[in-house]
């Protein structure tokens, strides 16, 4: 991975200094609430709920041992106890001290990580493909240009108050394992008729409350102009995306005002000034780069096939071990979502555990994904019953990956000042309904995406199952959609935003709803069909008349009469972590 | 278009801060005129005796080379500065670029086409300026802060030294660090 040179160092140390002097103005009285929260949020700090949540950027999910031994000392130190993995693959954690936030960025530079432009109306972190440079189908490894684009986006002077956030994702495989098609910029890397490197591009993707499809804007761009072309697009974007409604400040809605071919004219009049100048990336520059992502030290191996074992270590080895292009390695999945955890939670000692795994079944790399799980990237063939029984000890061993209770959530109103409705609970309720592995196995790959809010954290619109947290007068109710797919294999390769069932649901009744329209599909299914596969064939029609024939939304007025809980409080689960 | 109240807090400030931390009075006074919106009205009544900042469509229509600066404000039309400003940027003493709030970042793109149209004067932040957007608006082009005057003259000075290097390329620096020599690995701290 990506190590630190002596200006990437001093940049990260200054900007260390810079929010320590922000953090004593703010202290002291002399910068206002208002003046100091744009400041704080460029270093990923929020004032949350019970208390300030700081999210760390990990640059394109990369990880170290070593880094994860910090993150566990922080969690320790600063925190409860344990952090949350999210997912733009960074690292949240919700239980900071503000006073302590300087001391804690200084701690992460020691190792190389930062904060900056975790949040904020600024580029954030880039985000790609967890099996980045070991994926058989790969077709160019995205991770050095995810680090030029880091690196391009780290301070840009001229973008650091664009009219809202801004997320770019590069995906470099056949497989789209980036949802790259929902992203503000999105860049498939491919090759040029040539052979040569370059990317299609697509902008105007995302989720939110307006949520929409990128449209492609440059059906090939030489890899070396990537910068400029980004810069243009920024530019185009900063002067003339609306900043009169922080609803319709995402570029989306501005390529939508101004059409696709209209935004990608502007885009490439700007472009013609910058095309051939300074932003050009150099073959010195690329070369230096790449070499930090140089494969390591891999044995070399007879493509040797999965050991056997007992169920639970072949059922494990089903689900969680995925291929690797290095014949007799394998990458393996670590699952953060084991029943009664909150999905992407992760321990202080599980992250050491995960330092010490990385270490002994690999070169000491981690990586994270967007599912908000680990990944041991190169582990060998031979050592996964050894890896499967120590991965089984430290809870994170759970065979669910791309199932139905490999949840993917946002923090939710437990915790995020933002949502209207408790993620973390109801992703629970639905694992609890879905006990039996060997049911869920049949079930296949079924993904559910939950978020809290409309800011769509959880992704719940590319969810093939997606529950959308909303608040009406006051009361959390539940909106499902399905068939919702996000471009990955698990999707059949399609972009879609999912498509909502009906009128919402009481908290209590969702996990009643996910079973009616698990029988739904398992009533319907033709043989090796998936779930999103039966929606796109069968259509909403049957799974909606069999959910509303069976689970009926409460009135409001019943629902106010009857006093209904809202769930397990924050207090209760922060107890519950501080047991686990 | 932005509604216009935007413009009306701003007082003018004859303080201003240089890039290379000088601090100094240099006063223009900001004319406001009703020409920004229609180009038609009030210009022939601007007296040419009192230097002062007008908005862009009274400065085109002023007889150049004008002894006024230029006034932008975020909402200018940026495609008007190629057309119609490129011809005058040579004699245009100062441009202040207004920022009415610290989020609105449109003057950071236009100080950058300001200086890619070849403007070499004093380019002036004027507005909601504050010492923790100094540095980032040194390296898109701007040479003079009229800063808010609650702001501290040593924060200031901090802030613009703040960072001794940066990745990019951008007005102040207009190589890349990638072009600025090699890169070298492992150097440490």
């Amino acid at each position: 991975m990506y190590r630190y040179d002596a200006l990437d160092r001093r940049l990260v140390d200054q900007r260390v200094a810079e929010y320590r002097d922000q953090l004593g103005r703010f202290l002291a009285g002399r910068l206002s609430e208002d003046e100091f929260r744009p400041l704080r949020l460029r270093n990923g700090l929020y004032i949350q709920r019970h208390a300030p949540m700081l999210r760390i950027a990990v640059p394109y999910g990369l990880l170290s041992a070593a880094q994860l031994r910090k993150l566990a000392h922080i969690a320790r130190r600063y925190d409860r106890g344990y952090g949350h993995l999210t997912t733009r693959q960074n690292i949240q954690f919700n239980w900071v001290k503000l006073e302590d936030t300087a001391d804690i960025l200084a701690e992460l530079a020691q190792v190389e990580m930062h904060a900056i432009q975790t949040s904020g109306n600024c580029v954030r972190n880039i985000t790609s493909d967890e099996f980045a440079g070991i994926a058989p189908d790969e077709i160019i490894d995205p991770r050095p240009f995810c680090e030029l684009l880091r690196q391009w986006s780290t301070f840009h002077p001229e973008f650091n108050w664009l009219p809202r956030k801004f997320k770019i994702a590069i995906n470099g495989a056949r497989e789209d394992r980036a949802a790259v098609a929902f992203h503000d910029i999105g860049l498939h890397l491919v090759r040029g008729v040539n052979g040569e490197p370059g990317f299609r591009v697509l902008v105007g993707g995302g989720m939110g409350r307006t949520p929409v499809v990128g449209s492609v804007i440059r059906e090939f761009l030489p890899w070396r102009q990537l910068l400029a072309y980004v810069e243009s697009i920024l530019r185009v974007y900063n002067l003339h995306g609306r900043r009169d409604n922080i609803y319709k400040a995402r570029i989306k809605i501005l390529v939508r005002a101004l059409g696709v071919e209209a935004f990608a004219q502007q885009v490439e009049a700007d472009f013609t000034h910058g095309a051939d100048g300074p932003a050009l990336i150099t073959d010195e520059e690329f070369a230096r780069v790449q070499a930090h992502f140089a494969p390591p030290p891999y044995a070399a191996l007879d493509d040797v096939p999965l050991p056997g074992g007992e169920p639970g270590f072949l059922r494990w080895a089903a689900r969680n071990v995925k291929p690797h292009r290095v014949p007799g390695y394998r990458a393996v999945v670590l699952s953060l979502k084991p029943t009664g955890v909150a999905p992407g939670d992760i321990t202080d000692r599980q992250l050491d555990l995960v330092a010490d795994l990385a270490e002994r079944f690999g070169f000491g790399e981690v990586r994270v994904s967007h599912e908000q799980n680990l990944i041991l990237p190169d582990v060998r063939v031979d050592q996964l019953p050894a890896l499967w029984q120590q991965a089984k000890a430290t809870g994170l061993a759970t065979p669910n990956i791309g199932l139905l209770t490999d949840i993917i959530a946002c923090p939710g109103g437990d915790f995020c000042s933002l949502a209207n409705a408790k993620s973390i609970p109801l992703a629970e309720a639905i694992q609890r309904r879905f006990d039996d592995l060997d049911y869920l196995h049949d079930l296949g790959e079924i993904n559910i995406n939950i978020s809290g809010c409309m800011n769509s954290c959880g992704h719940h619109h590319v969810g093939h199952i997606g529950i959308l947290g909303v608040d009406k007068d006051g009361d959390e109710w539940y909106q499902v959609s399905i068939g919702g797919a996000d471009g990955s294999a698990a999707a059949g390769g399609r972009n879609a935003i999912g498509r909502m069932i009906g009128p919402s649901f009481a908290q209590e009744q969702v996990a009643d709803v996910v079973a009616r329209l698990i029988d739904t599909y398992v009533a319907l299914r033709h043989a090796d069909e998936r779930f999103i596969d039966t929606v796109e064939r069968v259509g909403l029609v049957p799974f909606k008349e069999n959910v509303y024939r069976h689970v009926q939304p409460p009135q409001r007025a019943q629902r106010e009469a009857a006093g209904v809980n809202a769930g397990v409080s924050a207090e209760q689960r922060k107890h519950q972590h501080e047991l686990t | 278009m932005n509604a216009p109240d935007t413009l009306l807090p701003l007082l003018p400030t004859s303080r201003v801060l240089t890039r290379d931390g000088v601090f100094t009075d240099d006063p223009w006074p900001l004319r406001a005129t009703d020409a920004r919106s229609d180009g038609s009205d009030s210009i022939d009544r601007i007296d040419d005796s009192e230097p002062a900042l007008l908005p862009l469509a009274a400065y085109l229509a002023q007889p150049q080379p004008a002894v006024h600066g230029l006034w932008l404000a975020p909402d200018d039309d940026p495609a008007l500065l190629a057309t119609q400003l490129a011809g005058h940027l040579a004699s245009v003493p100062l441009i202040a670029i207004q920022f009415p709030r610290v989020a609105d970042g449109r003057g950071y793109s236009l100080a950058h086409l300001v200086r890619r149209l070849g403007y070499a004067g004093d380019l002036r932040a004027i507005g909601e300026v504050l010492v923790d957007q100094l540095f980032m608006m040194k390296r898109v082009g701007f040479s003079s802060f009229a800063l808010r005057a609650d702001q501290h003259d040593d924060d200031a000075l901090a802030a613009l030294r703040r960072y001794d290097d940066a990745y990019q390329a951008a007005f102040d620096q207009p190589l890349p660090a990638y072009r600025r020599g090699r890169r070298v690995q492992g150097a440490s701290r």
